[in-house]
Order: structure tokens, then C-alpha cells, then sequence
């Protein structure tokens, strides 16, 4: 287990090395940074100015070298709209993003796994069939139109729940369900192939032979083993939403780290949108890794790969 | 004697495609419906009624043809600059179909090239590009997306090579593990033996009996690329006016959307039936290849 951890653990470094470095070259690359903090109606004076005050007059890996070295003590420069240091802005809005994505995962996980454990023990039901459409029709939807429907209905034609900010509770439901709904069929999907596969197992046949209640073979027996896959999916999954919550936030103006890395593109606000790009990357980075690791607990086989 | 035992015959293989394909309704229904939305997009200038940049202020928006007041001129109604929506709804087809294409054909030929590199090599070969899979993974596409157009600028060229470039991950994965199960086939060991070229290998030992895979994969992805072209439109650093994106005209009607829920719906609407369609024929293709159960 240990040579596995560390063997995982030089991958990650590795992956967040390379992610950072791209992450920070894309956006050199794609154009004057200095021109675009400048804005459009700069002179080449004050172009000038800002690319020596940023540092972006020297070598691409000094500059690169110099970020990461301050990134990693938490310092990612002073973003140039806020007047304020970048990090304290992104710690200030983090939990409202955590949160939208812990309920969002909350969401998926309690629709996908009962309708999947239904559909896996009555295959080509009609509650297999539901779940089926439900999962079609989840990787269908555009998201922000998904959104946006939701607002429609339960802003405007219900007038039950609020339809922007994240003041209440209540402000959290539609997003979550929103950016959780695509995260369904992922779940459902996984959680039916691993329940059918299960069921047909041999220690299935052996609980019920003993005359266990079909509900504890269900539950206890069954469902035990065919989560295991779910339960990294989740780490994987919560790790996407992180970084889709950004269209869902601007739909329905939750001040959260998505929103604001909109509103930074927006604003060419660039020492924002890496480290916006950055943290999003690396939590899926940190998120993967301890999937990996949970995976190879649970499960020894894998340790040996 | 000659005909005392009848004559047994196994239908073809084409045969047995044909009526698999025959009894799949999903794999029908989406056929059908991309067909015509890609007839729809081809035949665009015969189809729609008037110019879809055509603004006319003293028409804004006429609500479709279903509401008390809308009219058959304007069948799904107009615009907050007064466009026809029909019109703008067919060539907004188009850019869906192209971008989504286009991205694919793009992801489709770095993913493959990557995936049966790496399942066919195997060792170190596999392991760069396991780590670029995963470090590919862990940027998120649309923020990444989304700053790069924002910083280049949206024009359909750009929109195009930045989705190609960022999607080519599960065409990877996929190839890897196609490619891996047959690596050790006999009929591949004895191509070998007979000295042929490992590009030869490659491309006629191994690519067509991947081609299934891929092209289930490709479908998927066109999807995938035409839901990541309408979010970028949406959020207004996608496809740039008047250009008729249909994430566009949802972003464009979002702000008419509570008295006149329509300017959204129904390019929603199309957006979803778009990508539902070429999902089921995704879906289809690997039922109909494959039948040994959907995972």
C-alpha cells in the first residue's frame, strides 16, 4: 500500500506540475496580457508600464517560476480590478462553490443510486426505463438552459424558491439540482452495471439460498460491494462540478469562485483567472488522488497494477 | 437422393446489422431526427422564411404561432430586434452541426493517434500519454475554453480548434483500451511474423476493428463539442453576434424570459433534441455492434 501511495503520489506532483505550467502558458500565449490589463484605449507607454510592472518583460520560465514559487505560499499577485490580493478574494468566495457542489453531489447521489439499485434488480422495468430517459435526457439538456427552465418554473411561474444569491439555504436548491442533474447519469449507470454484475454473483445466491431477507441481501450484501466504484466517481464527479458550476453560477448570480472566474475573463482580470484555473485543477488533482488511493484500499487487486 | 436435408443458410453478417438495426428504436428515433435537422441546416436558404440578420424594430418580439396574438408570418415569432426566430432557429443548425464536426474531427484524430499509440506500444509509450489523459483531465474545459476565446476572440475558426484541442481525452481512453485487447491477437502476432510494416499494422490490422468504438466515441463527442460551443455562446465568448448560435439566442432572450418564456425554450428545446438525437445514435451504434448488454 505504501509503494502504491507514493508511486500515486509523484503522479499527482507530476500532473499538477504540468497542469500549472499549461495552465500558466495558455494564457501567456494567447495574446498580450500586458495590452489586455492595459485596456483598449492604452498607449504603448502605458502598455509598456504595465508589462514591466507585472514582470511580463522577462523569459517565460523565469516568469513561471517566480508565480509558482508564490502560488505555492499562497500568493498569486494582486488582482488588477479588486485592487486586493487574488487569493483573499477567491478564499472569500470558496465555500459558496464548496457548498453548491457538496449539495449538487448530494443531489446526484440520492437520485442515481436508488433509481439505479431499482433498475438493476428489475432490468427493462418501467422504472428501468425511467432511469434510462432520466440519464438520456440528462446528458442532453444544456446545462444553462436547464437552469434556466428551473428559474422559469419554480422562480417565476411557482414562485416557491429564489432564483439568484446564495443568501439561504433555500437559494441553493435549484443550482444544486441544476449542476447536479448532470452528474445523474454517470451515477445511475454505474451503480445499475455494478448492482446486475453483483446480483449474479455467486455469495447473492449463497445469502439467499440461507433464506436472508431479500431486502438485507439487497442492501447489506449487494449494494456494499457495487458502491465501491460509486464512491470514487463521486471524488471525480465533485471534481468536474467544481469547475461546471462556473456556467451554473452565472445563471443564477451565485457570488461563488465560478461566477467570479467569469467575471474575471470578462474583465481580462488575469492573475485571477490562473489562479482560478489553477485551484480548480489542482482540487480535481487532489480529488483523483485520494480516489485512486480509497479505490486501492478497498479494493487490493488494483495495489498490484 | 441429392435434397433429402434441407439446406441450412445463416444470414449475413450485414444482414444481422441490418435488422438489429432495424429493431432499435432509440438508434431510429435519433437517426430521424438528426437527419432532418441536418437537412434542415443544408437546405437553410430555401428554407427560412426571411434573412436571418433582417432586423425590423417595428415587429420586435411577435410571440410564436401558438399564442393568442402571434401569426403564421412570423410562426416562431420574432426577436427582441425584430428577426424572424425560424429563420435564425434553421441557420443557427448550421453552426451547431459545423463546430460540432469540426472540434470532432479534430479531438477525434489527436485522441486516436494518442490512444492506439499507447495501447499498441504499451510501457513507456503508454505511460506519457496515461499522464497527459490525466493532466488533460484535470483542467476544466469550460473555464479554460472560455478564457482562451475570451483572450483570442470568438470566431467560429477559434471555437473550433479550442474545443478539438480540449476534448480528445475520451477518445484516448477508449482507443487505449481498444487497442490493448487486440494487441495480442493472433491475427496481429502473425502479421508481425509475416514482416509487415507496423503502420501497416496499425492501419489495417488494428484501426478497423477499433472502428466501432471510435465511431460510437465520435458521435458522442460531436455532442459533447456542440453542448460546449452553446454554453460558451451563452455565456458571450462563444460564436459573436448576429451570428444565429442557438446558445447565442438563448443568452440574447434571457433577459425577455419571464413574460415571453418562449425566446428561450425553443432554441433550448432544438439545442436538446439536437444532442439527445445523435446521443441515441451514439448509443445505437453500440448496442447494434455490441450486444452483449449496455453498461
Amino acid at each position: 500500500m505504501l509503494a502504491y501511495t507514493l508511486k500515486r503520489l509523484l503522479v499527482a506532483a507530476l500532473v499538477a506540475a504540468t497542469v500549472s505550467f499549461m495552465s500558466f502558458l495558455l494564457l501567456k500565449l494567447t495574446g498580450d496580457p500586458a495590452a489586455a490589463l492595459a485596456g483598449e484605449s492604452a498607449t504603448e507607454s502605458q502598455i509598456a508600464f504595465v508589462r514591466e510592472q507585472y514582470g511580463l518583460d522577462k523569459p517565460l520560465l523565469v516568469q513561471y517560476a517566480h508565480w509558482i514559487a508564490r502560488a505555492l505560499q499562497g500568493d498569486f499577485g494582486e488582482s488588477p480590478y479588486f485592487k486586493q490580493p487574488v487569493s483573499a478574494i477567491i478564499g472569500g468566495r470558496l465555500g459558496v462553490t464548496l457548498t453548491l457542489g457538496g449539495c449538487a453531489l448530494v443531489f446526484a447521489v440520492a437520485l442515481a443510486i436508488p433509481l439505479g439499485v431499482l433498475a438493476a434488480v428489475r432490468p427493462n422495468s418501467w422504472i428501468d426505463r425511467l432511469a434510462l430517459t432520466i440519464s438520456v435526457l440528462g446528458q442532453a439538456m444544456p446545462s444553462f438552459f436547464f437552469g434556466l427552465a428551473l428559474i422559469i418554473v419554480f422562480g417565476v411561474m411557482l414562485r416557491t424558491l429564489p432564483i439568484s444569491g446564495s443568501d439561504t439555504w433555500r437559494h441553493f436548491i435549484l443550482p444544486a439540482i441544476a449542476l447536479g442533474y448532470y452528474a445523474t447519469p454517470a451515477f445511475m449507470r454505474l451503480t445499475r452495471s455494478g448492482m446486475i454484475e453483483v446480483l449474479a454473483s455467486d455469495y447473492i445466491r449463497t445469502a439467499r439460498a440461507k433464506g436472508l431477507r431479500p431486502a438485507s441481501v439487497l442492501f447489506k450484501h449487494a449494494l456494499r460491494n457495487a458502491i465501491i466504484p460509486v464512491v470514487s466517481l463521486a471524488a471525480v464527479q465533485f471534481g468536474f462540478m467544481l469547475g461546471g458550476s462556473l456556467v451554473i453560477e452565472t445563471v443564477f448570480a451565485i457570488n461563488g469562485v465560478g461566477f467570479l472566474g467569469y467575471q474575471s475573463i470578462a474583465r481580462s482580470d488575469l492573475p485571477m483567472v490562473q489562479a482560478i484555473v489553477l485551484m480548480v485543477s489542482m482540487f480535481y488533482v487532489v480529488l483523483t488522488f485520494f480516489a485512486d488511493l480509497l479505490n486501492a484500499f478497498l479494493d487490493p487487486r488494483i495495489r498490484v497494477h | 437422393m441429392p435434397h433429402l436435408i434441407p439446406e441450412i443458410t445463416y444470414p449475413s453478417p450485414r444482414r444481422i446489422l441490418m435488422r438489429r438495426t432495424r429493431a432499435h428504436k432509440g438508434f431510429l428515433i435519433g437517426a430521424a431526427v438528426l437527419l432532418m435537422i441536418s437537412a434542415t441546416a443544408l437546405l437553410a436558404p430555401a428554407l427560412a422564411p426571411f434573412d436571418p440578420y433582417h432586423q425590423d424594430l417595428s415587429r420586435r418580439m411577435i410571440p410564436p404561432v401558438w399564442h393568442a396574438t402571434g401569426g403564421w408570418e412570423h410562426p416562431l415569432g420574432t426577436d427582441n430586434l425584430g428577426r424572424d426566430y425560424l429563420s435564425r432557429l434553421v441557420y443557427g443548425a448550421r453552426i451547431s452541426l459545423l463546430i460540432g464536426g469540426a472540434a470532432m474531427l479534430i479531438s477525434g484524430i489527436i485522441g486516436t493517434t494518442l490512444g492506439v499509440a499507447a495501447g499498441y506500444f504499451g510501457g513507456r509509450v503508454d505511460m506519457v500519454v496515461g499522464f497527459l489523459i490525466t493532466a488533460r483531465l484535470s483542467m476544466p474545459v469550460v473555464l479554460v475554453a472560455l478564457a482562451v476565446v475570451a483572450l483570442v476572440g470568438g470566431s467560429l475558426n477559434v471555437i473550433i480548434w479550442v474545443l478539438g484541442l480540449l476534448i480528445w481525452d475520451r477518445f484516448a481512453v477508449v482507443m487505449r483500451a481498444s487497442t490493448q485487447q487486440l494487441r495480442g491477437m493472433d491475427y496481429v502476432n502473425a502479421a508481425k511474423v509475416i514482416g509487415c510494416s507496423t503502420l501497416r499494422i496499425l492501419g489495417s490490422e488494428i484501426l478497423p476493428n477499433v472502428l466501432n468504438n471510435l465511431i460510437v466515441v465520435a458521435t458522442l463527442e460531436i455532442a459533447h463539442a456542440i453542448l460546449l460551443e452553446a454554453a460558451l455562446s451563452f455565456l458571450g465568448m462563444g460564436v459573436q453576434p448576429p451570428l444565429p448560435s442557438w446558445g447565442l439566442m438563448v443568452a440574447e432572450g434571457k433577459e425577455f424570459m419571464f413574460f415571453s418564456p418562449w425566446v428561450i425554450v425553443i432554441p433550448g428545446t432544438v439545442l436538446s433534441l439536437l444532442v439527445l438525437a445523435i446521443n441515441l445514435i451514439g448509443d445505437g451504434i453500440r448496442d447494434i455492434t455490441a450486444p452483449e448488454g449496455r453498461a
